[in-house]
């Protein structure tokens, strides 16, 4: 069964930008993209900086793919993948997302 | 082997680059260099002589320095004359008695100026233009004068008149020819020139024989003319021309020329195989260059023909084969070219002539009998085919279509018609004054350099007259594009705009949204490269609250928490510290603070203090505590002004002669705040033993006792560069608006991260035109600029403090959204009393003692 761990109302989240959420003992970057209901999630620890820092990128869009641009060494992950556009061989964990009664949810026990 | 002696009679430029060329060759070690120079100082740059009139130091104009010379284990004696050859024994002997043996000796004697024989002419203030004391002597004399004749109208007496011009002296210009620049221009070239000389208010005499110099009634001077007519004058400067300088080698047997001139071969030997003459003072082919770049080439030749003879034992690579004496140059802001035969002597050339009254243009070009070739050009009021028509003649290529083509302007929105750079031949000689070839730029470019300021540094190109930078700029973009490179300004996918035109954009269309600009100009949902551009010129132009939610979005790394996040996700906080000004308690609250949170503490290049290691719950807290003690921001995170560096001044020290404290912290509490390009430096002086280190920032301001010399576009850092000596004794409310008008433009046409130094290097027309938009108000947008600063300084915030009043903002300031916790992966050493990021070795042992990550 999947659970679900609150992060913040979805109007805490400014559109466009990230807020790092600790579920189930896990950084988790969740980011609102635009200023309606589209919500990633991946992990928060960038493994070439090899910080907590991911959900302090900035967003935006590679070709038709959603991207957080590392804020430290600006290498580009896909939203909705975890994959870095920069090196193939590099992912982060991404995670499930929903909105429960306008409350942003992260799913880290998959 | 023992070192082979060189000595160098002149260091003038010829004799420095000489020196230069022999000094930094593979073989330097092998040579010992000695220079003797009659003047008190090293070479200089005579070809800018007249900007000493303009506000430029005799250090400005300086080719080099006598740490340079020490380093290059160069020997140099200044103020004392080698009067004594000695070619037996290889020795020379100088005015004060000291002795010299040589291998090799170097005559660069250079020239004179001659002085016609009228009587008359040596009273006090009849001078000639020469050297800096010569400048010295003419300041003096405009001092005590209202009006001044130059006598002669070549090249460096328009020059001349120019400076006299710039000392605001009713100014004249004797010319014995019946035109201006007789030996480069034609009839109808001079025509215009005097015309347009004349609108700029120097009166200009031809065919006046000066018969003598008298007493004035009205002014000091009166000068009698063959024709019977006369000129009142206060001054009176001789640039009739030169004569080599050749007397040295007179007295000693050397082969002279029936004219004077040292007589030399093609390696630049003199009669006497040890001795060489290079520059003005030789006489190659019966013929005295008196252009600079000919001279270099000279330099050359002798440096590679003494490497071989005395070390390689080679046979020497180079021969000097006489010199192109085209030359293009600003003459009292009038740009005046003329190329090979202007005068179509040539048997059989032809001509093509364009004039235009109106516009003042005159163009001439002289082609070959079967109008294939082009023999010479002359180009007034307009210059810019200079570069194309002179590669044409040097490497006697086919002219391509109609020649008249290469003269008329483009007609309604055709091409206009020039050389494609790919036709010309890798050996074409590109920039004169460094002799760098279309080879030696594809070279550097495939090396890596891809812009001009790269390109300057590895090859020198377009850094002496500058005349070539449009064909440099042409070659390298050809070379780029040949590689595949495509020369594209796009800022990135989402915007085909470079930033300049997207800061057009803003302001003309009045956006305040990244919404608005991409919906209207890009496409896709930006990235971290356009959101911040557009993100800063939105902050220059409407200085809106960067935090505010629509604009939060586009803020940097740094400028989205009002810090400077370090390696492990922490920031650093910088307060502002005006001028470098702190109290005594403002030291103890920052010490009191550093202490309470464990921040590492270092002072920073900039005169402030950065304090390390802030966690994003932290930084409110901390900042409540800053902003009660009476700290602001200090944007040490922005692409804004940082700070201004200030020595102490005149309120302290025995040599300032004017507060730069109280300027510097002015200026600060100005244009703190104001987003650019990138980030922004000033520095101020007290005096010119620059103590702040103005002239390495992009804003440098020196104060002098006439009042304050404001420098633009230095940097230190990465590649340093010498801030540009803008403007001079300015009174503190026109250097406050010059300041205003230099960033505003900078922040409308600067590219993104491109600081004032590359800015400027890449700004066409360079500091010139820097100067015409700013001070001559050449684009009609001062007022505009200012009223665009007003604004900006009007609506400064302290962004800690509007964050720190604002709950809604002050959530973002934690490690989670959802939990109190800290980030668990930070994890410190003590090194010298103070805590650092622990290192990746450190972390596997550390990390058995902490807790949390999985």
């Amino acid at each position: 069964m999947t659970t679900w761990t609150n992060v913040c109302p979805l109007t805490d989240l400014v559109p466009d930008t990230g807020v790092c959420a600790l579920v189930e003992g896990k950084q988790v970057a969740v980011f609102r993209f635009g200023t309606g209901e589209t919500i990633y999630a991946i992990s928060n620890f960038d493994p070439f900086g090899k910080a907590n820092v991911l959900s302090r990128g900035i967003t935006g869009s590679i070709g038709e793919r959603p991207v957080v641009a590392s804020p430290l060494y600006k290498q580009h992950f896909d939203l909705s993948t975890g994959e870095c556009l920069e090196d193939a061989d590099v992912s982060v964990e991404h995670f499930p997302v929903r909105i429960d009664n306008g409350v942003v949810q992260v799913s880290a026990s998959a | 082997m023992s070192k082979k002696r060189i000595i160098v009679v002149g260091n003038g430029m010829v004799g420095h680059n000489f020196i230069n060329t022999l000094a930094t060759s593979d073989h330097a070690s092998e040579f010992e260099i000695i220079t003797f120079s009659e003047e008190p100082r090293l070479a200089y740059d005579r070809v800018q002589l007249s900007k000493y009139f303009s506000g430029a130091t005799a250090a400005d104009l300086a080719m080099t320095t006598p740490d340079e010379y020490d380093e290059l284990g160069v020997t140099y004696i200044v103020s004392d004359k080698v009067v004594d050859i000695d070619a037996d024994n290889k020795t020379i002997k100088t005015a004060s008695g000291r002795v010299e043996g040589y291998d090799k000796l170097i005559l660069a004697t250079g020239s004179y100026p001659f002085v016609p024989p009228i009587p008359g002419k040596d009273q006090e203030h009849c001078l000639v233009y020469r050297t800096i004391e010569d400048l010295e002597d003419i300041s003096a004399s405009a001092k005590v004068s209202k009006t001044g004749v130059v006598v002669g109208g070549g090249l460096l007496g328009l020059e001349a008149a120019n400076a006299l011009r710039e000392a605001g002296l009713d100014t004249h210009v004797v010319e014995f020819a019946p035109r201006l620049m007789a030996v480069q221009l034609d009839e109808g070239g001079g025509k215009l020139l005097r015309s347009k000389i004349e609108g700029l208010g120097v009166s200009v005499h031809t065919e006046k024989n000066t018969k003598e110099i008298v007493a004035g009634e009205e002014c000091r001077y009166r000068m009698n003319f063959a024709d019977g007519s006369h000129l009142e004058t206060d001054m009176i400067l001789f640039s009739a021309g030169i004569r080599p300088q050749d007397e040295l080698a007179r007295e000693f047997g050397i082969d002279m020329g029936p004219r004077g001139g040292i007589v030399v071969n093609d390696y630049l030997q003199t009669s006497d195989e040890n001795i060489y003459a290079i520059g003005e003072c030789a006489l190659w082919d019966n013929k005295i260059y008196g252009l600079v770049a000919p001279g270099y080439q000279m330099a050359k030749v002798a440096a590679d023909h003494i490497t071989s003879t005395l070390i390689t034992l080679d046979t020497p690579k180079l021969a000097f084969q006489g010199a192109d004496m085209s030359t293009k140059l600003k003459l009292l802001g009038v740009d005046v070219a003329s190329i090979g035969d202007a005068h179509a002597h040539t048997a059989g050339a032809q001509s093509y002539i364009f004039n235009d009254d109106v516009a003042e243009v005159y163009k001439r070009l002289v082609v070959s009998a079967d109008g294939k070739k082009l023999l010479g050009a002359v180009l007034v009021g307009e210059a810019e085919a200079y570069g194309t028509l002179l590669q044409l003649m040097l490497n006697d290529m086919d002219i391509p279509g109609n020649p008249a083509s290469l003269i008329l302007p483009a007609m309604d929105g055709a091409e206009p018609v020039g050389l494609g750079v790919s036709s010309l031949p890798d050996t074409a000689q590109i920039c004169s004054c460094f002799d760098v070839t279309k080879g030696d730029i594809s070279g550097a470019v495939q090396g890596g350099c891809c812009t001009m300021g790269d390109l300057k540094d590895a090859t020198k190109a377009s850094t002496g007259c500058g005349g070539c930078t449009a064909l440099v700029k042409q070659v390298m973009d050809a070379e780029l594009e040949s590689m595949g490179v495509e020369v594209n300004n796009d800022l990135c996918e989402h915007f085909a705009y470079t930033r300049a035109e997207l800061a057009d954009i803003v302001r003309i269309k009045g956006y305040t949204s990244f919404k608005d600009v991409v919906e209207g100009h890009g496409k896709g949902h930006g990235c971290e490269i356009c959101k911040p551009t557009i993100g800063s010129i939105l902050a220059s132009f409407e200085n809106e609250y960067v935090l505010k939610d629509e604009l939060m979005p586009l803020q940097d790394t740094n400028d989205i928490f009002l810090g400077n996040m370090q390696k492990d996700g922490t920031y650093s906080i910088v307060p502002r510290v005006a001028g470098g000004e702190i109290t005594p308690d403002g030291l103890i609250a920052l010490g009191v603070i550093g202490k309470e949170y464990d921040l590492y503490t270092k002072i920073t290049g900039g005169q402030r203090i950065d304090l390390f290691g802030a966690q994003l719950h932290e930084l409110p807290e901390i900042w409540k505590k800053l902003i009660d003690a009476g700290f602001e921001t200090g944007h040490a995170y922005g692409k804004s002004l940082r700070t201004v560096k200030s020595c102490v001044g005149s309120t302290w020290c025995r040599y300032g002669v004017l507060d730069s404290v109280s300027m510097a912290v002015a200026l600060e509490h100005r244009y703190k705040g104001l987003r650019a390009p990138h980030k922004i430096k000033f520095g101020v002086s007290g005096c010119t033993r620059e103590c702040a280190e103005a002239q390495s920032k992009d804003i440098g301001v020196i104060a002098t006792e006439k009042g304050w010399n404001l420098y633009v576009c230095g940097n230190g850092g990465m590649r340093p560069r010498h801030a540009d000596l803008f403007a001079t004794e300015l009174d503190d409310e026109t250097l406050v608006k010059y300041i205003d008008r230099v960033l505003m433009f900078y922040v409308r046409t600067g590219e993104r991260l491109q600081r004032t130094s590359v800015w400027m290097e890449n700004l066409e027309g360079g500091l010139d035109y820097l100067r015409e938009v700013v001070i001559e108000n050449k684009l009609g947008i001062c007022d505009e600029l200012e009223d665009q600063m007003t604004k900006v300084v009007g609506t400064y915030q302290c962004e800690w403090k509007t964050t720190v009043e604002s709950p809604e903002k002050l959530k973002r300031f934690a490690h989670y959204i959802n939990a109190d916790q800290e980030d668990s992966n930070l994890l410190y050493v003590r090194e010298r009393g103070q805590r650092r990021p622990a290192t990746e070795e450190e972390r596997i042992t550390l990390v058995n003692v902490t807790e949390g990550q999985k």
